[in-house]
């Protein structure tokens, strides 16, 4: 499956947030789309799957206008992982994937509905969780129970919003191998929205960096990862270095700023930024 | 654990589910023996017993015992007994489905302002004799509370549109309509003329199955049935709606649209049970609470136990308020609560883990 996006503008009220995006997500690649909070990250994500209504031949599957698909059928080629998602009741983890399985199912659920929600459960590691009731687990636990809840609609394309946002980095790295793996062998291509800027170059095919709802950049991490194009986007000193893995990473420097406080002295930040202007020379 | 066991794990479980359902029909089936032998007059559980059976299988030639035993059973005790199974599992039903939709486990099915509409229309003809449709005698009490509750929830639902239909909306509509019509309520028990009809309408709004016939069994059955079918097809949908709005949409159902169906549903089973029995609140708040309790959030059998569930305690509180005064009676509804709450908050208290948040 391919996904196009055509001069994609999306308003809120009168606040424009999404300006003439353009866009091509081959199968079975791995995006990672950055900016800072308020560029339109989580609104692009949305306006891609339809849960945000867009202008007709803005978002187009394989050359066909999604906004003539119907819902039903677009949720079988898209699965969406949201930030948080919690329960006001309490299901268990199983009845969770299981709802993964509503595009294909009416009323009664097949024994294969069944087992590819148990296949998922197995795939992710968490098949002992499965009578445990979600909101219980942990967030790291949480956020693989709603992934193999996508999982389990068995989309081509998977859409998350800062899956690793919340998450500590033993499951950050977790959950992004996962992903990653999933792009390269099973068919797949994954869009994720991120804030870590060295887990996104790390692990994604292309990024997208996006800068008050216009793409700034778009490419691999080496084009996009640069002091430049942060200083531009995030309003920050970086210095941008190779990893040891051979992927840009990213140290910020803070530059000298003092803060008031009224009834408190001034403090001033000096420790850490001459550590790091060594570095940088 | 690889996914063969995953999935018997899971077998297991839907069959434990299956089978509360099953031994809440077998509860109930005893209920209502044990309920249609006792009484003021109380013919004998064999004397019951054949006076029904003769009636079912009439081919069987069974002796169907004296005229008054087989009056006092079959045309005043069994109305009584059928009327407080259909009104437990109606009510209990919409609770179910409005807190799952709204996602809200306060919600009960009088949410949208109905119970006060109901009473207001009822008071309006009881007291006034003023009714929106030319129906007269007791019929106008019945048609004016059915039609001012499904008055209130299409107000509800027009002022929610105009900001969009979100649950909070639904909610915050739905108390307000609800002030007013109890409002207006209030008002006319300050001008009401005359002592009787005031005393009528507190009769009327304490609510109560004494007035249960087989003719109103027979209009509310077939609308208490259809609609617990519609919301037991909703099932899957209200799960979802569970995960959020966004995770619906994105699974392919329209938040809005199952919010507006399921409204409809819930009014027109609440709306036909009030209007022949006044109002029962308690059954549609509580029992969704102890079904999921016993068998968790799964509308799809969430929903049919709670309807049993709901059954259950109406027919038992009916029970016990028409045989603990003898020969009086009390209300239903005080019943209802006075065994309801001390059994739900044993279960709050002692239940193991946190069933919603």
């Amino acid at each position: 499956m391919k996904l196009t996006i055509n001069k994609l503008s999306f308003n809120y009220a009168s606040k424009q947030v999404l300006k003439d995006i353009e866009l091509e997500v081959e199968l079975g690649e791995m995006l990672s789309i950055v900016g800072p909070n308020g560029s339109g990250k989580s609104t692009l994500l949305k306006c891609m799957n339809r849960i945000l209504k867009t202008q007709q031949n803005t978002v187009l599957v394989d050359g066909i206008d999604t906004s003539k698909i119907n819902l039903k059928e677009l949720s079988k080629l898209m699965g969406y992982v949201p930030q948080t998602a919690t329960n006001t009741f309490p299901f268990t983890v199983f009845d969770v994937v299981l709802m993964g399985r509503k595009p294909y199912i009416h009323w009664s659920i097949s024994q294969r509905d069944n087992e590819i929600v148990a296949e998922m459960l197995d795939y992710l590691g968490i098949g002992d969780l499965a009578m445990r009731c979600y909101n219980e687990l942990s967030g790291g636990e949480q956020q693989k129970v709603i992934i193999a809840r996508a999982l389990a609609q068995q989309p081509e394309l998977l859409l998350l919003d800062e899956p690793t946002s919340s998450l500590d980095i033993k499951h950050q790295l977790d959950i992004l191998c996962m992903l990653r793996s999933l792009s390269q062998t099973k068919e797949r291509s994954v869009i994720v929205t991120m804030h870590d800027l060295n887990l996104a170059s790390r692990f994604s095919d292309r990024m997208l960096m996006l800068k008050k709802g216009c793409i700034y950049a778009v490419g691999t991490p080496q084009e996009v990862i640069t002091q430049e194009n942060i200083e531009s986007v995030y309003g920050i000193k970086a210095s941008v270095s190779n990893s040891i893995v051979g992927c840009p990473q990213v140290t910020p420097l803070i530059t000298e700023r003092t803060f008031h406080l009224n009834g408190f002295a001034a403090s001033k930040l000096t420790a850490p930024q001459k550590i790091v202007e060594h570095e940088v020379k | 654990m690889n996914a063969l066991e995953i999935k018997k794990l899971y077998d297991k479980s839907k069959t434990r589910r299956v089978l509360a359902i099953i031994s809440l029909f077998i509860v109930i089936l005893v209920a209502i023996v044990v309920s249609v032998s006792l009484g003021a007059a109380s013919p004998r559980f064999t004397e019951a017993m054949q006076a029904i059976f003769s009636r079912i299988f009439p081919f069987l030639g069974i002796d169907p015992g004296p005229t008054l035993t087989q009056y006092i059973i079959i045309d005043v005790r069994l109305p009584r007994i059928v009327m407080a199974i259909i009104a437990g599992v109606g009510l209990a039903a919409s609770g179910a489905t409005m807190q799952g939709v709204l996602r809200n486990p306060l919600v009960s099915s009088y949410i949208l302002g109905i119970s006060a509409a109901a009473g207001f229309g009822a008071a309006l003809a009881i007291v006034f004799g003023v009714g929106v449709l030319a129906v007269y005698g007791e019929y106008l009490v019945i048609v004016n509370a059915f039609v001012f509750s499904m008055l209130a929830m299409l107000l509800v639902y027009g002022i929610a549109r105009l900001r969009g239909v979100s649950t909070e909306t639904v909610i915050l509509a739905g108390v307000a309509i609800g002030f007013l019509f109890s409002a207006l309520l209030s008002l006319i028990q300050y001008i009401a003329p005359e002592h009787e009809a005031l005393r009528a309408v507190v009769f009327w709004l304490m609510g109560g199955l004494s007035a249960a016939s087989w003719e109103s069994i027979l209009i509310v059955t077939p609308i208490i049935a259809i609609t617990l079918i519609l919301m037991i097809t909703q099932a899957w949908n209200i799960n979802i709606l569970s995960m959020g709005e966004e995770v619906a949409t994105s699974l392919g159902v329209n938040p809005k649209r199952i919010l507006a169906v399921t409204m409809v549903l819930e009014t027109l089973a609440t709306a036909t049970i009030i209007a022949f029995t006044g109002v029962i609140g308690f059954v549609c708040l509580i029992s969704p609470h102890i079904a999921r309790m016993l068998i968790g959030s799964d509308h799809r059998f969430l929903i049919p136990c709670s309807a049993l569930i709901g059954a259950i305690l109406l027919l038992c509180s009916d029970t016990v308020a028409r045989l603990i005064l003898q020969p009086a009676e009390l209300p239903v509804g005080v019943v209802t609560s006075m065994l309801g709450v001390p059994f739900f908050l044993y279960i709050l208290v002692s239940k193991r883990r946190q069933s919603w948040r």
